[in-house]
């Protein structure tokens, strides 16, 4: 197993600050897990995680296979075998890349194997683009993965440590992806806050794969070919577990709260100013920042807006999303992807958003807003047009179910 | 009756075209009677596998509701004929994918119909054939099992021959003026075709079984797990390893303890431990690990494992020594080597009955000469045109050819 070769002093030890990018705050907490087994194969802007490990590997700060795929589906084969032999593994990539390693990634699941990837969100292809679109991430949405959005180098860092704490628990033992948007996010330097290792070892316990180890002394088969007299039971098995990381994630993120004393007392979603919101947006990801912006210029105007930014997306926080959002007055989901041909055309999230409301006694008009795609800037001019709208639709006290484009050339 | 629902349980592989062609015909026999049918087969994996029972078929009905309603199961439950195209398949049917032994009768009604190919007589093939809480009937065409492979077919005319034989047995569905005209109209029939199926009209021999009859044998079945009781992470646990067979001496490995493989051979092998040289070849090329390494350093076949390939046969150095013989002379599974090392002469005189028996030593599939297709077409297809062969082909066909 891995060793980080700097001593782990003892006693109370501090944070650095470190001014980092969003890729170099995952392969600090990666060097912090004492990873055992990486994969690479370049795609931006997956690849500056890649790159950031490979330099903390040749550094000496941290001790793992580094190892180079010929393509994105050995690169994730690679690791689930890793994986299944009792290794904490990383794997990552982006857009077309994610995609090329799909029949990887849909495996993965039933074998309950808890890799943990990083997705720099990025368009897909065609047009060759290398901007943020949520679509390449969101494609693993019903297969199994966990799958949640990061919106800060700090919360890059945080939640690399969280999703091995989740993804490694014994009650769950399931992939899990962290969607960082392309470039907004890995390539922006912000200052982090870096923990010392005596308090990662604390939060974080060692991978033990247990009886689903394949070892000499503990002879399995893995994957055997089945016929339908076993496939729903393994699909019944793979449910309860997404069930059960529900509990899971809610305990690792008080833990985390206790040992590194950060973090959100609610994982699932940050609240921005709903608190007496009457119009509330809802987004993933880096689009919060310029939600958050314009909210404040609109506050300063007396109207009374508040952001959801969700974070986790599997498992999907149904019951505490719909208590947030009902009482709002009107709700505008503005998507960073698109779904054609779905209910009123409107993206992923609007829709997902759309099923967990329809048996809450209250539901407000739901806007669905699809802008930002392909890296495009979101505008505070985008975010107000949503929010007139919203009011528009508040004051009607109904919604028209159609999708807006926003930013779109027209 | 408004619907006639007939299952043909077949051997993976070499039966598969066979299967189709009868239960297409089926329908398409009962559609000159103004019928409404359909043709399929469970969907899984023992089609393709060699030897494995694997299952096809027909629905027929006087509209097409009472056709849905039989359609909306995954398979039927319950056959008015059961049709079983190699006599073998009499001792129950194991597929790949339905766990535990299925008499070969389970699902034919009561007062319905088995209908078998077979030069056996009727009593040797109940010694076989489980007992049914109610009674049937046992219908027999006169012809030996029709092997083929996967994608060819061969032309003996077995499939309308059991078109033939429905028209005797459920003429409300199936005339023989329809089946002619169906198999005159088919991509694969001919005039020499509809008069076989005539022939066989005529020639269908029909017994009536009662409940005290059968193979009093209780089928070996297990319970499938509960989705919580099975092991996450679609993993299985490895078959652990095997012991010595006894006195520290010989090797016997552990095996699957739910898939038996009794009924996926057509063959066994039959040993000759007197002259077995030790060299290992069978228990090596074997590809079900089915042989057992006895004390004085020889091989048993294990019939739980054994598939009857007849690889052992092919790769064993010694003349005589594995000979593979035809599953339906054999009344049980018991060791062979048990049996040489209780009574050596009373087991030469077992063996030498088992491989001297010319019928029974033919192979069960592929033609073992050029040629003999069309000599077994010469011949009569009620004795099952059968031509004295044994062996495989360019290893010791020539050898084992009487």
């Amino acid at each position: 197993m891995a060793v980080v070769t700097q001593a782990a002093p003892a006693g109370h030890e501090e944070d650095k600050e470190l001014l980092i990018s969003g890729s170099e705050a995952v392969a600090e907490a990666l060097t912090l897990a004492d990873l055992d087994v990486v994969t690479a194969y370049p795609i931006r802007p997956y690849d500056t995680v890649m790159q950031a490990i490979a330099k903390k590997i040749s550094g000496g700060q941290l001790v793992a296979e580094y190892i180079v795929a010929e393509g994105e589906h050995s690169q994730f084969e690679i690791v689930k075998h890793a994986s299944t032999v009792g290794a904490r593994v990383f794997c990552g990539s982006s857009g077309v890349g994610w995609m090329y390693a799909m029949e990887c990634l849909v495996v993965t699941p039933p074998l309950r194997v808890p890799m943990v990837a990083l997705v720099g969100n990025r368009a897909l292809d065609d047009p060759g683009a290398f901007g943020v679109e949520h679509n390449d991430a969101l494609v693993v949405r019903d297969v199994g993965w966990l799958l949640c959005w990061i919106d800060t180098s700090q919360e890059a860092l945080d939640t690399t440590l969280i999703a091995y704490r989740v993804a490694e628990d014994r009650r769950v033992f399931l992939p899990l992806a962290i969607s960082a948007d392309g470039a907004f996010l890995t390539h922006s330097q912000a200052l982090t806050m870096v923990p010392p290792k005596s308090k990662v070892d604390q939060f974080l316990p060692r991978y033990n794969r247990g009886d689903l180890l394949l070892h000499p002394d503990n002879p399995i088969t893995v994957a055997p070919q089945a016929n339908e007299d076993w496939v729903i039971e393994i699909r019944r098995q793979n449910n309860e577990a997404m069930a059960r990381a529900v509990g899971v994630i809610e305990e690792a993120y008080a833990d985390f709260r206790r040992v590194f004393g950060r973090g959100p007392e609610n994982p699932w979603f940050e609240e921005y100013m709903t608190d007496d919101a009457e119009v509330i947006l809802v987004g993933m990801g880096t689009i919060s920042l310029p939600i958050k912006v314009a909210i404040r210029e609109m506050r300063a105007k007396g109207r009374k807006v508040g952001l959801v930014r969700l974070r986790w997306f599997r498992p999907f926080p149904t019951e505490k999303l719909v208590a947030a959002l009902s009482k709002a007055s009107a709700l505008g989901i503005i998507d960073r992807d698109y779904s054609f041909g779905s209910p009123f055309g409107s993206g992923v999230v609007a829709n997902e958003i759309r099923a967990a409301l329809y048996n809450a006694d209250r539901r407000p008009p739901l806007l669905s807003f699809i802008c930002g795609l392909g890296g495009r800037e979101v505008t505070l001019e985008d975010v107000y047009k949503a929010t007139d709208l919203c009011y528009a639709a508040a004051k009607a006290g109904k919604s028209d179910p159609k999708t807006h484009w926003l930013g779109v050339r027209e | 009756m408004a619907a006639l629902i007939c299952e043909v349980v077949y051997r993976g592989i070499f039966q598969k075209n066979l299967a189709a062609r009868i239960t297409r015909g089926i329908v398409l026999s009962a559609r000159k009677s103004g019928r409404w049918g359909i043709a399929f087969g469970r969907y899984g994996d023992s089609p393709q596998r060699n030897g494995i029972p694997a299952k096809d078929f027909a629905i027929v009905a006087d509209t097409k509701e009472e056709l849905e309603q039989n359609m909306a199961r995954y398979e039927p439950k319950h056959v008015d004929v059961t049709i079983a195209v190699d006599d073998t398949l009499s001792k129950g049917v194991e597929s790949w994918a339905w766990y535990g032994l299925q008499p070969i009768n389970r699902l034919t009604v009561p007062n319905g119909t088995l209908l078998m190919t077979s030069l056996q007589s009727f009593d040797s093939l109940l010694k076989d054939i489980h007992k049914k809480d109610a009674p049937y009937k046992l219908a027999l065409l006169r012809a030996k099992a029709s092997f083929s492979g996967l994608w060819v077919y061969r032309e003996d005319h077995t499939e309308v021959r059991i078109l033939g034989a429905l028209a005797k047995i459920a003429p409300a569905f199936l005339t023989l003026d329809g089946v002619g005209e169906a198999i005159r109209e088919m991509e694969w029939g001919s005039d020499l075709k509809v008069e076989s199926a005539k022939k066989a009209h005529g020639r269908l021999e029909t017994r009536e079984v009662t409940m005290t009859e059968g193979n009093a044998e209780i089928p070996y079945s297990f319970e499938m797990p509960k989705w919580w009781e099975m092991r996450e992470g679609v993993t299985i646990p490895a078959i652990p390893v095997g012991k010595p067979k006894e006195s520290g001496k010989g090797y016997v490995p552990e095996r699957n303890p739910y898939f038996k493989k009794f009924t996926t051979r057509t063959m066994r092998p039959v040993i000759d431990f007197d002259t077995c040289v030790k060299c290992t070849l069978c228990w090596i090329q074997c590809p079900d690990s089915c042989f057992d390494v006895m004390p004085d350093g020889t091989y048993d076949a294990n019939m739980e494992a054994c598939c009857g390939c007849g690889v052992c046969e092919a790769v064993c150095p010694v003349e005589h020594c594995i000979t593979m013989v035809n599953e339906s002379v054999f009344d049980d599974n018991a060791s062979q080597w048990e049996m040489w090392r209780k009574d050596k002469g009373g087991y030469k005189t077992w063996m030498t009955s088992k491989i001297g028996d010319k019928n029974a030593t033919v192979r069960s599939h592929g033609f073992r000469f050029r040629g003999q297709y069309e000599k077994e077409l010469e011949t009569n297809l009620d004795a099952g045109g059968v031509e004295i062969t044994a062996g495989i082909p360019g290893e010791n066909a020539q050898h084992k050819t009487v």
